[in-house]
């Protein structure tokens, strides 16, 4: 309870691997107030616009509340016995490899713990795997290669202390914004030198002092250079090489044979880099999901280690290389081995003493004996028919993994078909054969690990919703009606958690990294109140870095060097697929945006898929800003809007991975994308598809408004939510004979509507009211749309007159897209203020606008508005 | 002194006389038919409706007239010209001399020759005459109104105010067809039909039924009888020239007038609904005025001459909010804007000729009426602002649009850089101009 009286429970956010503490406050009709937690250490009370709206995404509008089994409710019991005989059935006429989970990072680690437990100690088989193979797959193994666990080594305080950070492969404004919120405050505060190296200018550029442009997937040539380099300038740690170390000589060879031609950066750019690097002692290297999503991942990983390892950089205050994950618990996923070729508690699936330690702590009957099939792998092994029952909890596939079209098709073959998960309006629940309602973000109860490995609590503050079960407690029922009744016999998250813990004094007495037996002994109100803990937590050490003492865990306790050769991404560009498909996220949407888009000022940032695409590639294809693009590689093809900007890298487009099936089908990137990956970590290399590119030229393009969902019938749609409904772009490659017939049927009315019609420029405009009340209103034209889309949006559900003239009137002025999610601060507010004012500083156009006074994700944005208009300003 | 001799008291002779009286060095002599000064014959309808007296429609009464020095010769006719005394004789017989005349005799209802048509209670909708006839109706007697245009809709609809069972007969496929479109006229009908007035389109009569000497009623040509204790045509007028004629001026539709208002004889000049220029003649006020300014211009010796310019129209029923202005025939080279709105009853259409607006017609909401009238009169490009012209001139400066507002406008701002669709550095189908752009663009 806080001093208002209303009770407050404090919990972590469900998004990024940053891992940011919450409090929240139900506010007793459903929902609940999200504020930072002030006293959780990896965000000390800031919060980004993602979750500072997460209050805005507990709608039970489109929940799962009961099992369904073929898409007709039934009751757990039949369910979860169907699951069970349906497993059990295949793994005694096939085998346990017969069967798979396809799990998430979304999970908490007491979920983890129990499906991993039940996959790889009961069933007997490894073929356990999660979309953390997406996103981390390649640091885990670059860091087992080196360090001879899944270990990062340092912490957030370090950010606060680097002289020099370098992001490769990271928008961390955009995918991280807290974490960046911490580097720019570090930046002001101590001027430390940002570098970033990414193929695209992105919004981190804003703090870079350097950005460097580099090919994509070149990432290796850049660091062997930058080995090279060290070597050639004396600035290696020669010490800590000989004494903690094995195969530099290997690796400084192969990097020698290298060549940094590969980065397409000119000697000028990379000097200097190279130069401050060497020189500069307290350096971070920051990656994620341009490093790791790759064919070349775990190289690229080891080739940023090599560089720490070779200057002694790494584990002590203020340097270090940081992996920076994408999910809030894809650390605790790797803690419980919820990866294919993982044990448990970073234990090795391939060492026999190790599989003997668990089976016999976990009294099981066949524990995996080898690595089973990791994500890319495991699907393939569904459409070959070698996986009968396939479990997919809490994730969706058939939007994110590559190739995602097959993937489909293969998930609708599958013998039988089982997800668990809050919603069953997704593309891949639409595709089982039952599914289970589970509880979701602040329902659930159990603990996440963040990046810096701090363990905290999740916490239900809310009642589950109809039938809504935990995901351990489903992972462990149906462990029971397979005949395993007391290793699955768990009460409550906090036994779980104990469990796990208790098992990860067998790692530690391996000598292994992730010991947290000082809290297997934990009662359940300790459990209930756990404070944020980094691990190790044992009797002797609690937190703390990794390998500033040169100890590794290594069978020879001595950290590796790996030798590392650039490579080109699988693709190859050539005459038919000339262009290279960068992918990623963007601001203010998460992942299939099953969350994100409930809510609608999320929604608005960027309301639609995307091309990014580089002004002189825009030319050759004679693209316009706003024209489609149909995005063609051997695997699928996606439409998109043309964003034609100078940010992008030439010949390297960039589209967000977030649309689906549900949002926008036609745009979705997954079955784009080949499923070639990484030879060492199986992780797809979502970023460099090769693609062909075309103008693709409909017969109309469309906007269109309504309060109720709306079905869109045509070649190209994309919708989101707004404050008082949906809105959509759509396009069409047949014009139809009635408009307002096409209009009753996208928006399920039957009413007639108001229109203009301009028809020498194919022009149509329809609105509908109820009651003087606007229903929806629908915006045609021969070129891309023309409407005050926030305006039109914004009114639905008021009389809206003049609302077809599809701008404000002169008396109104229009805040324009965008730019500040929290405040809802419009981009000509922006603007206006900027003219107000000349010569404000970034601060004052804050203040006087709201802008980036909450979260501060969007200052970026605010910044380069300032520059271009101030600057404009000043010219005139 | 010079003496100016006006024919006719009507709302142009009015305008006129005004004019006139300030120039010093005139006799003017004002002959007017009727026994009265001038009033706004438009307000006619309003005074029918009950929404107005005569008292409060009277421009011009004999006092103000003889204020001004005119010789008013009211209910006196004017039975001939003599050109070459240069005299005008009246009823009264005396020859009253003239230096300049002016002949502003207006029109004359016209009347179908149906049998029947001269029954006491067959009424035309001219005067203040057949308004008071029209008034002295009670309530719950029944009229018929043959013309669906603007008189013939005052009439019924001011009747109708005063609890006269009205039907309207028109022969035309909708109301108003000259003002209206088929849409339009169609709002109108409904309209006026939810309001309790009867209206028949398409429909002929075939004769007047009497029963001793009185109106009994209407026969339709499909035999349907209307009863009515009144039956009004307003079905158009025709200029009255009778008087002109008979003076050997030269005729077309009407008294044919230059640009400077003259007649044939240059020192008769014609003003108002009797004449006809360049092919036209009038029945709405404002050319009216107009030619009385220019006849007063060219009275007074200064250069001056008449030019018709596109009028526009109210319908003066209350409750029905009707603009039309211009030409709104469908032609090849015409493109159209519609708004509808059935459920408020709202309907626009503009019609554009080589991004000019050339016609206006609203029906429900008028409120952009005068907008664009000037739009039509001033010939302006509406080019630029077409999107939003039909939404009237509250839109024209609203909020810029940009299709790529769609995908993050402030993504693309990144650099300042061009992106918008509208000052993107290259078209579409120019790829290599394009290409030469981007290069540009790159290289700074």
């Amino acid at each position: 309870m806080d001093g208002t009286g209303t009770p407050s429970i404090r919990s972590t956010c469900p998004y990024c691997g940053v891992g940011c503490g919450v409090i929240l406050r139900p506010d007793g009709v459903g929902g609940l107030t999200v504020d930072g937690d002030p006293d959780h250490p990896a965000n000390k009370g800031a919060l980004c616009s993602k979750g500072l709206a997460l209050g805005e995404t507990l709608s039970l509008d489109d929940r799962l509340l009961a099992p369904k089994m073929h898409g007709t409710q039934t009751t757990w019991d039949h369910a979860l016995t169907t699951v069970a005989n349906r497993f059990s059935e295949a793994i005694a006429e096939h085998g346990p490899d017969s069967v798979a989970f396809y799990v998430s990072g979304q999970l908490l680690t007491e979920d983890y713990y129990v499906a991993n437990k039940l996959m790889k100690g009961f069933i007997g088989s490894a073929n356990i795997d999660t979309n953390s193979r997406l996103c981390m797959a390649s640091t885990v193994a670059g860091h087992k290669r080196a360090f001879g666990t899944d270990t990062v080594p340092g912490t957030y305080e370090d950010l606060d202390e680097a002289d020099m950070v370098v992001l490769v492969g990271s928008n961390l404004a955009w995918c991280h914004p807290v974490l960046y919120k911490r580097l720019a405050a570090a930046r002001a505060a101590r001027g430390t030198k940002v570098v970033v190296i990414d193929p695209r200018r992105t919004a981190t550029c804003d703090i870079a002092d350097t950005h460097l442009k580099i090919n994509p997937g070149s990432d290796v040539a850049l660091f062997n250079g930058l080995l090279k380099h060290l070597a050639n300038t004396g600035t290696l740690d020669q010490s800590f090489i000989d004494a903690h170390t094995e195969g530099f000589a290997d690796a400084l060879t192969m990097a020698e044979a290298d060549t940094c031609r590969a980065t397409g950066l000119p000697a000028s750019q990379v000097a200097p880099f190279f130069m401050q690097f060497a020189r500069t002692e307290k350096v971070i290297t920051i990656f994620s999901q341009g490093v790791n999503q790759s064919t070349s991942g775990t190289d690229k990983v080891n080739a940023i280690l090599n560089c720490h390892l070779a200057t002694g950089r790494i584990g002590k205050p203020g340097m270090g290389p940081f992996s920076v994950t994408g999910q809030p618990n894809a650390m605790g996923g790797r803690e419980t081995g919820g990866l294919a070729n993982m044990l448990a508690a970073h234990l090795d699936l391939e060492n026999p003493g190790h599989r003997s330690a668990v089976q016999q702590f976990w009294e099981a009957p066949a524990v995996a004996q080898s690595p089973g099939l990791k994500a890319i792998d495991l699907f393939d092994a569904v459409h070959d028919g070698q996986i009968k029952a396939l479990w997919i909890a809490c994730t969706n596939p058939a939007v994110s993994l590559p190739n995602a079209g097959k993937v489909r098709e293969v998930i609708e073959k599958c013998p039988f078909t089982v997800v668990s998960d809050v919603t069953d309006q997704t593309d891949t629940a639409r595709l089982a054969d039952i599914v289970l309602p589970a509880t979701g973000w602040g329902e659930k109860d159990g603990t996440v690990t963040n990046s810096d490995r701090t363990i905290s609590r999740q916490r239900g503050a809310l009642p589950a919703p109809g039938q809504a079960r935990g995901d351990w407690d489903i992972f462990a029922e149906v462990g029971r009606r397979m005949g395993w009744h007391a290793a699955f016999d768990y009460a409550s998250p906090a036994e779980v958690f104990r469990e796990h813990a208790a098992l990860s004094r067998i790692a530690g007495s391996f000598g292994r990294d992730f010991d947290i037996s000082g809290l297997a002994d934990i009662t359940d109100a300790e459990y209930d109140s756990l404070a944020p803990v980094r691990w190790p937590v044992t009797a002797t050490r609690t937190g703390g870095r990794f390998f500033g003492d040169g100890k590794f865990f290594t069978p020879s306790g001595k950290g590796r060097f790996v030798a590392v050769k650039s490579r080109v991404p699988a693709a190859t560009p050539c005459e038919q697929y000339p262009f290279r498909l960068n992918s990623g996220r963007v601001r203010d949407q998460w992942h299939t945006m099953t969350r994100t888009a409930k809510t609608p000022r999320l929604s608005r940032h960027l309301a639609e898929p995307f091309l990014q695409i580089h002004p002189s590639d825009a030319a050759t294809l004679g693209l316009q800003p706003a024209d489609l693009v149909r995005v063609t590689s051997p695997s699928g093809t996606a439409i998109l809007r043309a964003l034609i900007t100078p940010d992008a890298a030439e010949g390297a487009p960039f589209a967000p991975m977030h649309w689906t099936g549900e949002t926008a089908p036609a745009a979705r990137i997954g079955p784009v994308i080949a499923a070639a990956t990484d030879p060492v970590s199986g992780q797809p290399e979502t970023k460099a598809a090769t693609v062909a590119l075309e103008r693709f030229a409909p017969a109309w393009y469309g906007f269109a408004v309504a309060t109720a969902d709306l079905s869109p019938d045509c070649a190209y749609w994309a919708r989101m939510r707004t404050d008082a409904g949906w809105r959509a772009e759509l396009a069409g490659t047949e014009t139809p004979d009635c408009w307002t017939s096409f209009a009753h049927a996208l928006f399920g009315l039957d009413t007639a509507p108001a229109t203009v019609t301009d028809p020498r420029r194919a022009l149509t405009r329809l609105a509908f009211w109820q009651d003087d009340i606007l229903q929806a209103a629908l915006f045609i034209s021969a070129e891309p749309v023309e409407v005050a889309r926030d305006f039109v949006a914004d009114a639905l559900g008021t009389p809206a007159k003049g609302l077809l003239a599809a701008r404000p009137g002169e008396d109104m002025p229009d805040p324009g897209p965008t730019v500040c999610s929290c405040m809802s601060v419009g981009r000509n507010t922006l603007i206006d203020a900027i003219h107000a004012s000349p010569g404000a500083a970034l601060d004052q156009i804050c203040t006087a606008t709201g802008a980036g006074t909450s979260c501060g994700s969007c200052r970026p944005e605010v910044a380069d508005l300032l520059q271009k208009y101030a600057l404009r300003e000043a010219a005139e | 002194m010079p003496n100016l001799v006006i024919i006719g008291a009507g709302m142009a002779a009015g305008r006129l006389v005004e004019r006139m009286s300030t120039a010093p060095g005139w006799h003017i002599t004002l002959f007017n038919a009727e026994p009265r000064g001038t009033y706004d014959r438009i307000m006619l309808s309003p005074v029918l409706a009950g929404e107005k007296t005569y008292q409060q429609i009277i421009t011009h009464d004999a006092a103000f007239y003889e204020d001004r020095g005119v010789t008013c010769r009211f209910g006196e006719r004017v039975t001939s010209i003599d050109r070459t005394a240069k005299t005008v004789t009246g009823e009264e017989g005396m020859p009253v001399p003239y230096d300049k005349l002016v002949i502003a005799t207006g029109s004359n209802p016209f009347m179908i020759p149906l049998p029947g048509h001269d029954l006491d209670g067959v009424i035309a909708y001219r005067d203040l005459d057949d308004t008071e006839r029209m008034m002295s109706l009670d309530a719950g007697q029944k009229a018929v109104v043959i013309g669906g245009g603007l008189l013939g809709l005052e009439a019924a609809a001011g009747m109708h105010a005063r609890g006269v069972d009205v039907t309207v007969v028109h022969l035309m496929g909708h109301l108003m067809e000259r003002q209206l479109d088929e849409a339009a006229g169609n709002l109108l009908r409904k309209d006026l039909v939810s309001r309790g007035i009867k209206v028949l389109c398409s429909t002929n009569s075939q004769k007047v039924l009497g029963e001793d000497g009185k109106v009994r009623a209407l026969l339709l040509d499909n035999g349907t009888e209307l009863p009515c204790d009144l039956l009004c045509m307003a079905v158009g007028i025709r200029p009255n020239t009778a008087l002109a004629a008979q003076a050997g001026l030269d005729m077309g539709k009407g008294i044919l007038v230059n640009d400077q208002m003259q007649t044939s004889d240059p020192d008769i000049l014609a003003i108002g609904e009797c004449v006809e220029h360049n092919g036209a003649i009038f029945g709405l006020v404002a050319p009216l005025f107009d030619q009385a300014e220019v006849a007063a211009q060219t009275l007074l010796g200064q250069p001056a001459a008449f030019a018709n310019r596109e009028t526009a129209t109210k319908l003066k029923v209350t409750g029905v909010n009707l603009f039309s202005a211009g030409d709104f025939a469908h032609a090849d080279d015409r493109e159209d804007i519609v708004f509808r709105d059935p459920k408020a009853g709202v309907y626009k259409r503009l019609v554009l000729q080589n991004d000019r607006l050339i016609g206006a017609v609203m029906y429900g909401d008028t409120a952009d009426g005068a907008w664009f009238h000037g739009l039509i009169k001033d010939k302006t490009d509406i080019s630029e602002m077409r999107d939003t012209v039909i939404f009237g001139p509250g839109f024209r400066g609203g909020g810029a649009l940009d299709p790529m507002v769609a995908v993050a406008v402030s993504l693309a701002d990144r650099n300042g850089r061009p992106t918008t669709r509208h000052n993107a550095p290259h078209q579409r189908g120019a790829p290599a101009r394009a290409r030469r752009a981007a290069a540009a663009l790159k290289a700074a």
